[in-house]
């Protein structure tokens, strides 16, 4: 209860933290050489994009945690997958000569740990059918934050480059990965069997392997026909760098509010289920 | 520079609609729960 | 039904006889089919009416999007057939492994939809005046693995799908998203041999590795699916 009392001084705290980041990235933030103020959506667009595949990524975890853990030697087993994954990305961020462009050892090392260790936090904290709610919730919030970065990606692209749309590596992927979880969602909502979370866990694991997939045959496909590319990767002035990161603080705090809003909400929804079936089943026949 | 401006609008209109209907549903469970107590 | 051993190969080749026998007899999907796609083909020939040379640009992706289409109506079908009679808790019940049904399933729809392929491709050449400019022999493994990539991903969906409301058009809202490299390797090879200006070698490695990728994780995970109520 001491949870529900500190909600609005948090979310005071993260309203202020926004309005500060806005400050930032409207007021202080240098104005770019080529693109102009324009470039200034890059501090809301930049960071949606990382909340959103975070979000995406817990969702990952969910799903894979609800299917494994059902079964004691299947959980065993994908610990210590798990682990040696954890390992494995950290001694071959290292050791694989030449990485794809604008991929950088340290951050191949920091994402294999980050998602291990995310892996065995959310298995401490939460049960089985927890783990499920978290998968629905961090799927919404994600869908959100990701259609923010598909309305954000035009209108940035519209004034600099001319187009509103153009097939590149980042933009096609995050249209494909949104298209699969708005699919993940409706799945949620039209399935009617009390197997649904199984069923959405699979379509998680579907689209977590495709998404790689669409990065890959796309950066392919980029590199035979040039296109102008999306700009990113290379250097970023450092106090650029400072008020992105304040942004994204900013929204991971605001997310974070978001997904616990949902969470209590999908928490409440199903007790307040159980207790409709149980009533339904302890009601007298009378009217038989 | 309109641009700007939209983009920024855009990203807090789709938030706010999002959190209205987390409101809304909010509401409706409430008045659920009323019913329920009420039994 | 006494050759069915609890064995995968004869559990699957006794499923695909059993599903194609009965396709035979009735030749209902089969002729909805036909008949769906030679609407499509004709549709879009007078939807888009380009000459020699920009038809080759674009062939590819129509020709994909057609089978595409075709294979969905298809895929609907596919586990509806066993609702009736509870076919499939039967299924469910006997020792004969899930994954046996899924390749069982999974074959007969590629049967089928590789058989409209072969019947569509004459009409498509007929309408679109096309000649491959590039290696043409290389557009039968394109064909074979991207109908595969088509059939695996949806033959799983549809049994997701199964269980839901709007089951029809929870199918295409499923398989569309997932697919999206497939249909681009797919597309994009086909174009490639049609035109003749560049390797499809690429988009063959890529579609092979999506098969191969996505079939082990539709067999990995049909079990799961088949058992969900």
């Amino acid at each position: 209860m001491k949870m529900k009392r500190m909600f609005p001084i948090l979310g005071l705290l993260t309203a202020v933290l926004l309005s500060y980041a806005l400050y930032e990235a409207l007021v202080v933030a240098p104005t770019e050489q080529t693109m102009g103020n324009v470039q200034r959506i890059f501090y809301y667009h930049v960071p949606s994009a990382w909340t959103a595949f975070l979000l995406f990524c817990i969702n990952f975890v969910c799903s894979i945690q609800y299917l494994v853990r059902s079964n004691p030697v299947a959980d065993k087993l994908t610990n210590w997958t798990v682990l040696a994954i954890a390992i494995a990305s950290c001694i071959a961020a290292f050791v694989i000569r030449p990485l794809p462009e604008g991929i950088e050892p340290s951050s191949v090392a920091t994402t294999g740990l980050a998602i291990c260790g995310l892996y065995f936090l959310i298995k401490k904290c939460f049960s089985r059918t927890r783990t499920d709610a978290l998968a629905v919730v961090t799927a919404e919030v994600g869908v959100v934050f990701c259609t923010v970065v598909l309305v954000t990606g035009p209108l940035w692209a519209r004034p600099v480059w001319g187009i509103w749309w153009t097939w590149d590596v980042r933009l096609t992927s995050t249209l494909v990965l949104w298209l699969i979880y708005i699919s993940y969602l409706m799945l949620r909502r039209f399935s009617s069997s009390g197997q649904t979370p199984v069923l959405a866990a699979a379509l998680a694991i579907f689209g977590a392997l495709d998404v790689p997939l669409v990065y890959f045959s796309i950066w392919i496909f980029r590199t035979q026909h040039p296109q102008p590319v999306v700009g990113g990767g290379g250097s970023i002035d450092p106090v650029m760098l400072h008020i992105l990161l304040i942004n994204w603080l900013a929204f991971l705090c605001f997310a974070g509010l978001v997904c616990w809003s949902r969470y209590r909400l999908e928490i409440l929804q199903r007790e307040v289920e159980e207790t409709q079936a149980l009533e339904a089943m302890l009601e007298p026949r009378g009217s038989r | 520079m309109n641009f700007l401006y939209a983009a920024y609008a855009a990203t807090w209109i789709i938030h706010i609609v999002y959190l209205s209907t987390l409101v809304r549903r909010y509401q409706r469970l409430s008045r659920e729960i009323d019913e329920l107590k009420k039994k | 039904m006494n050759k069915l051993s609890a064995a995968p190969s004869g559990v699957t080749g006794a499923t695909l006889a059993k599903d194609l026998r009965l396709e035979w007899r009735s030749k209902d999907a089969l002729n909805s089919m036909l008949f769906f796609s030679l609407l499509v083909v004709v549709v879009f020939s007078f939807s888009f009416d380009p000459n020699a040379e920009e038809s080759r640009q674009i062939a590819g992706g129509l020709v994909w999007v057609a089978f595409l289409f075709a294979a969905v109506v298809a895929l609907n079908q596919t586990w509806a057939r066993e609702l009736p009679n509870q076919v499939l808790d039967a299924y469910r019940v006997s020792p004969a492994p899930a994954n046996s049904l899924f390749m069982a399933k999974a074959l007969g729809n590629f049967i089928l939809v590789a058989v409209l392929e072969i019947l569509m491709t004459p009409l498509f050449i007929m309408f679109y005046k096309l000649r491959a400019l590039g290696p043409a022999w290389q557009l039968i493994p394109i064909a074979a693995l991207g109908t595969w990539a088509l059939v695996v991903n949806g033959t799983f969906f549809a049994a997701i799908s199964l269980r839901t409301r709007s089951r029809e058009i929870m199918l295409p809202l499923l398989l569309f998203p997932v697919s999206i490299p497939a249909l681009l390797a797919m597309v994009n090879a086909t174009t490639a041999i049609l035109t003749g200006e560049l390797s499809a070698k690429f988009w063959i490695v890529l579609l092979t590795t999506y098969d191969v990728v996505f079939t082990i994780a539709c067999l990995l995970l049909f079990e799961l699916v088949l058992n969900a109520e």
